[in-house]
């Protein structure tokens, strides 16, 4: 099973921390769609990720279960090569150039079409702006431009079928784009995060308390307006970020533009 | 009795990852007991009876090979399982020098490597990755995605047949995988007339005995020589 074979994920409800049942009794997500995992520190977001990457079946502390396409996955289904996780690494310890590296793991996935390094810098220079150059040695780039490489990679290269992301931080990349990026390649994502826009950006959201799914959200169109707007506040807080760091000073004036 | 014998490099994490999988089977009212074999020293044993409670037993094999030692101690740590009235027994080896396993026909195998050990690791394990039945992956969190890929396939370079599952030593997730495949493992009867899966080195030379002083004078019985021309 890979990207093309999984149409959609579903999640049985188990129990909360104090053993009580989950609100929510089952939620499916479909290929190309987006699902935000919010609630505060200590709520299980972590938990329903790890549920999703064993596939669980009833077996984990949750209790949980995990169908793909309606159905629970056969025991001899590995899961982990139908699950790719985005961490919070921004490094590789790998060493070697961006070139070599792009086609070693496109050789692993018999994906080595002579357009693949063109392809995936091409996406991760869109989401980062420093560019990052095929003769360049992986160990000299930047965290931005590592994270952007590694999401550029699991969207072109990678074929699992979900991709499971804890929290796309602001590490120099432009988060929307890459989560557009992931989507376009027709996976199934799921975000654990804190960052209101990344969530009105899923097409829904599962809030969190106590272990348990306690609610579900679609994204409304009110909402979708506030995205705008959230948009706009954070554009404004990147040009001061990006001002700063480049030695200038702000003015009054043009952050209340 | 569930036997499986565990391999691995050193600090992969074949502890935790026994651990994690014994307090799954724990949890089902299953009887879980460890024998751990080591070459100088080793607090495994009594990391094995605090944190989970239960029998563990070790072995130090001193100034005897450590993968000889091992062999000739299988049945006497079968004995021993059975003693405590254990329904599954691991038998932890140590990041011994890999130019053996200490696996056994009949007898389900496991090998535990970590992701950092650079991309070449699975081709320079041995029999102890291409003959065991399941491997494990540990610290995959430390890398990307792209890397963990590639350091999947090298083990299936290595190993097309095993399963391979990734698990997080620190907090168990992934354990749960493995012990869907474990559960699927026949349990072992009998440990005598079984046979290894990969023969042992030959030795028995003057260093074998003790010997510490370097060069030719200093040297007899099965002595090997390198070919410098």
């Amino acid at each position: 099973m890979n990207e093309a074979t999984i149409k959609t994920l579903t999640i049985l409800a188990g129990t909360g921390k104090g053993g009580e049942e989950e609100p929510i009794s089952e939620l499916t997500i479909q290929a190309g769609e987006c699902l935000a995992v919010v609630g505060p520190t200590g709520s299980g977001k972590s938990e329903l990720l790890a549920d999703i990457e064993q596939f669980a079946r009833g077996d984990t502390l949750s209790r949980r279960r995990v169908l793909i396409n309606g159905t629970m996955p056969d025991l001899t289904t590995n899961c982990n090569g139908m699950v790719a996780q985005l961490s919070q690494k921004t490094g590789f310890i790998m060493d070697g150039t961006v070139r070599d590296f792009i086609q070693m793991h496109a050789l692993s996935k018999d994906r080595n079409r002579s357009d693949i390094v063109d392809r995936v810098l091409a996406l991760t220079n869109s989401l980062c702006g420093e560019p990052v150059l095929p003769e360049v040695r992986l160990q000299v780039l930047s965290g931005g431009q590592s994270r952007a490489l590694m999401i550029a990679d699991i969207a072109c290269i990678s074929d699992a079928a979900i991709v499971l992301i804890d929290e796309i931080e602001n590490a120099g990349i432009d988060k929307l784009k890459a989560l557009a990026a992931l989507a376009a390649s027709s996976k199934l994502i799921v975000l654990s995060t804190h960052d209101p826009i990344l969530t009105l950006m899923a097409t829904k959201r599962t809030v969190m308390k106590q272990g348990a799914m306690s609610s579900i959200h679609a994204t409304s169109t009110e909402e979708a307006q506030c995205l705008e707007q959230l948009r706009t506040v954070d554009a404004l807080l990147g040009s001061a970020r990006e001002g700063l760091r480049n030695g200038e000073q702000l003015s009054v004036a043009a952050i209340s533009r | 009795m569930k036997i499986i014998t565990v391999a691995g490099t050193p600090c992969a994490g074949k502890t935790a990852v026994i651990a994690h999988l014994a307090r799954l089977y724990m949890k089902e009212g299953v009887k879980v007991a460890v024998a751990k074999f080591d070459a100088l020293a080793t607090g495994d044993d009594e990391f094995y009876r605090r944190e989970l409670g239960i029998p563990a037993i070790k072995g130090l094999s001193d100034y005897v090979c450590p993968d000889h030692y091992y062999v000739s101690n299988l049945e006497e740590v079968h004995g021993w399982g059975k003693q405590q009235g254990a329904e599954f027994l691991f038998i932890e080896t140590a990041g011994l020098c890999f130019r053996c396993a200490p696996h056994v026909k009949g007898v389900p195998a496991l090998t535990v490597i970590d992701n950092l050990g650079g991309l070449d690791a699975p081709e320079k394990m041995g029999p102890a990755l291409s003959l065991a039945d399941a491997v494990v992956v540990t610290k995959s969190d430390m890398v990307s995605q792209a890397e963990k890929e590639v350091f999947g396939y090298r083990i299936r370079q290595v190993n097309p047949e095993a399963e391979i599952v990734r698990i997080n030593g620190l907090t168990g997730t992934g354990a749960v995988l493995l012990k869907r495949i474990v559960d699927s493992w026949p349990e072992v009867r009998e440990i005598s007339e079984t046979e290894l899966r990969y023969s042992m080195p030959a030795s028995i030379c003057s260093y074998c005995t003790g010997e510490m002083r370097v060069g030719k004078p200093y040297q007899s019985g099965n002595v090997k020589k390198i070919q410098t021309h």
